[in-house]
């Protein structure tokens, strides 16, 4: 056994007895087991939201971005400052009310607000069906890191056994606890790795950050800045600001806020979140070092690009402990998309087909489909499929279409009624889903349209029909009952 | 809403209307193409927008219990 395989094993070691600790002292109802018995202050809902943003994808698909497309990949940089911003206002919104109605997931949120628990199990599948592709993507990201860091003497396959029953085995017995502690040995180590990696490739190759965007550019003219057409201006701006609104349309990331002990915590850490967000410059930075050292990697293989120049650079052992924080970022996150998607199936849908459940058993077949989400993400993986990064966009097309109806049910006079939110949703999924399939562009859709307007993202056309069926379908139902926000108390168990 | 949070509205801006004129190589910032060094300046800057709305707001001062 390689030094490198014994350390990723150790890390993956510790992260389970981490996980099963935190189970300790603790009876796991429905409220510790999704939202931590509501405990948490601002550093643990600091390194669970950011356990859900810097994952695999940070790590791969960051530095495959910048080694495979250049300047594009600074989108990922701009968009999360821009959801910091807004979440200042959104979250403690949203955290005073579901922790007044003692909600538990992001359906319930939806439930509750339009006093519809049929609008909670369209959200519910909403947001399952866009939290399997993230799941997948993480396990494929912890794939490619065992099997690289382990010299080939792991397969891919086995490792994405291995470590989603880790995640499963911590998920079942500590839920959200688990993530959470799991999250802190994650942050450190992954902090620590993508610093050192991005200061330390640079000046090695190149003798500094200068030296190499100069080879770089001089390589590739044109590589640093965003083109004129295909990914430009105008697709990065669209780019950034649908996943902005979209991040916190994660089912997760809504989450990690219902397990905050007070609304301070969302100021305090809107504060604090942009600057940990400069990790993924050097996640850039690794790429961008990786061009020209290790050249030729294509598509899928672009997500490789921080592994390779490793290897070329490093002794197994620190390979090891690349691969160890790399798997802790597939954990993670993992844990709570696998939490997260149990509990919206047991607690929004079966619950609603079977209104007599009480909150125990509602309790105890989560964490029964936990096995199961995991062995359907873990067959979704090994049958492949695209790049890290547009597995990704897809899901976040998915969860952006639940923004327009959230924000109308957070203002205090909701425009939007009940079969107005399920049209916008509906049609803003369906429009993702056919646009996806048929791999549409603005051009091919709207070819009307200056030609410049091509480039823009082509969720924004999923999101205006989602808009435009929510306000037509508002207007004309307006008058009928349940407003929004009325505070009906047909949802059962609550 | 509090003339204070309408600062809120820079890092919007900066990163939306501000890249039209920061898509560019040269000069270079802190080492970066200008483009990189330009959106790291706006992250950095959207920290220091939301610490000083942060400040200004009351309702960071009534509950100060929550630490872990």
């Amino acid at each position: 056994m390689s030094a490198a395989l014994i350390i990723i094993f150790a890390t993956m070691l510790i992260a389970l007895a981490l996980g099963i600790a935190a189970r300790r002292g603790r009876t796991m109802d429905m409220e510790q087991w999704t939202v931590g018995g509501r405990g948490f202050g601002t550093i643990f809902v600091f390194l669970l939201s950011a356990g859900e943003i810097y994952t695999t994808f940070t790590f791969l698909g960051g530095s495959g971005w910048a080694y495979g497309r250049g300047a594009p990949a600074f989108y990922i940089l701009g968009y999360g400052s821009l959801a910091y911003v807004i979440s200042y206002w959104l979250l403690p919104a949203l955290w005073r009310y579901s922790n007044a109605h003692r909600l538990y997931t992001q359906p319930d949120l939806f439930a509750r607000k339009y006093n519809s628990t049929g609008l909670g199990v369209l959200v519910a599948l909403v947001g399952v069906v866009a939290l399997v592709p993230y799941m997948v993507l993480q396990l494929t990201g912890l794939g490619i890191i065992v099997s690289t860091a382990s010299y080939g003497a792991i397969s891919s396959t086995t490792a994405i056994w291995i470590g989603a029953a880790v995640v499963t085995v911590y998920v079942i017995v500590s839920g959200v606890h688990g993530s959470a502690w799991t999250s802190v040995l994650k942050d450190i180590l992954i902090l620590a790795v993508v610093v050192f990696l991005g200061i330390y490739l640079p000046v090695h190759y190149y003798g500094g950050l200068q030296p190499m965007f100069e080879a770089i550019d001089a390589a590739k003219p044109g590589f640093l800045t965003l083109a004129p057409r295909g990914q430009s201006i105008i697709w990065f701006d669209s780019t950034v600001l649908l996943t902005g609104l979209g991040f916190y349309m994660w089912p997760h990331s809504m989450g990690a806020v219902f397990t905050a002990r007070s609304e301070t915590v969302f100021r305090r850490n809107a504060v604090f979140m942009p600057l940990y967000q400069i990790i993924l410059l050097f996640a850039f930075l690794v790429g961008f070092a990786a061009i020209l050292q290790v050249p030729g990697l294509k598509g899928t293989a672009a997500d490789l690009s921080l592994f390779r120049i490793s290897l070329k650079t490093f002794d197994p052992w620190f390979i090891g402990v690349i691969g160890a924080a790399g798997v802790l970022t597939a954990l993670v996150p993992g844990s709570m998309i696998l939490m997260t998607a149990a509990a919206f199936l047991s607690n929004n849908i079966v619950r609603v087909l079977r209104p007599g459940m009480s909150d125990q058993s509602v309790a105890l077949l989560a964490r029964a489909l936990v096995p199961v989400v995991a062995l359907v993400s873990v067959l979704f993986t090994l049958r492949g499929g695209t790049t890290i990064v547009e597995l990704l966009l897809m899901g976040y097309s998915f969860v952006t279409q639940l923004f327009p109806a959230l924000i109308g049910a957070l203002m205090r006079r909701n425009p939007v009624t009940t079969p107005g939110a399920f049209a916008g949703i509906l049609v803003g999924v369906a429009a993702v889903a056919v646009l996806s399939l048929t791999r549409a562009t603005i051009g091919s859709v709207l070819p009307f349209l200056p030609v410049p307007l091509y480039d823009l993202n082509v969720g924004i056309i999923a999101m205006v029909l989602n808009l435009i069926a929510l306000v037509v379908v508002s207007a004309v139902t307006r008058g009928t009952p349940a407003i929004a926000g009325a505070d009906g108390r047909q949802i059962a168990g609550k | 809403m509090r003339a204070i949070n309408w600062l809120g509205v820079l890092p919007f801006i900066g990163i939306l209307v501000g890249i039209i004129y920061a898509n560019r190589v040269t000069p270079y910032l802190f080492g970066l193409p200008f483009i990189l060094g330009w959106l790291v300046l706006c992250v950095l800057g959207t920290a220091v927008i939301m610490g000083i709305i942060y400040l200004a707001d009351p309702a960071n001062r009534s509950d100060a219990e929550d630490r872990r």
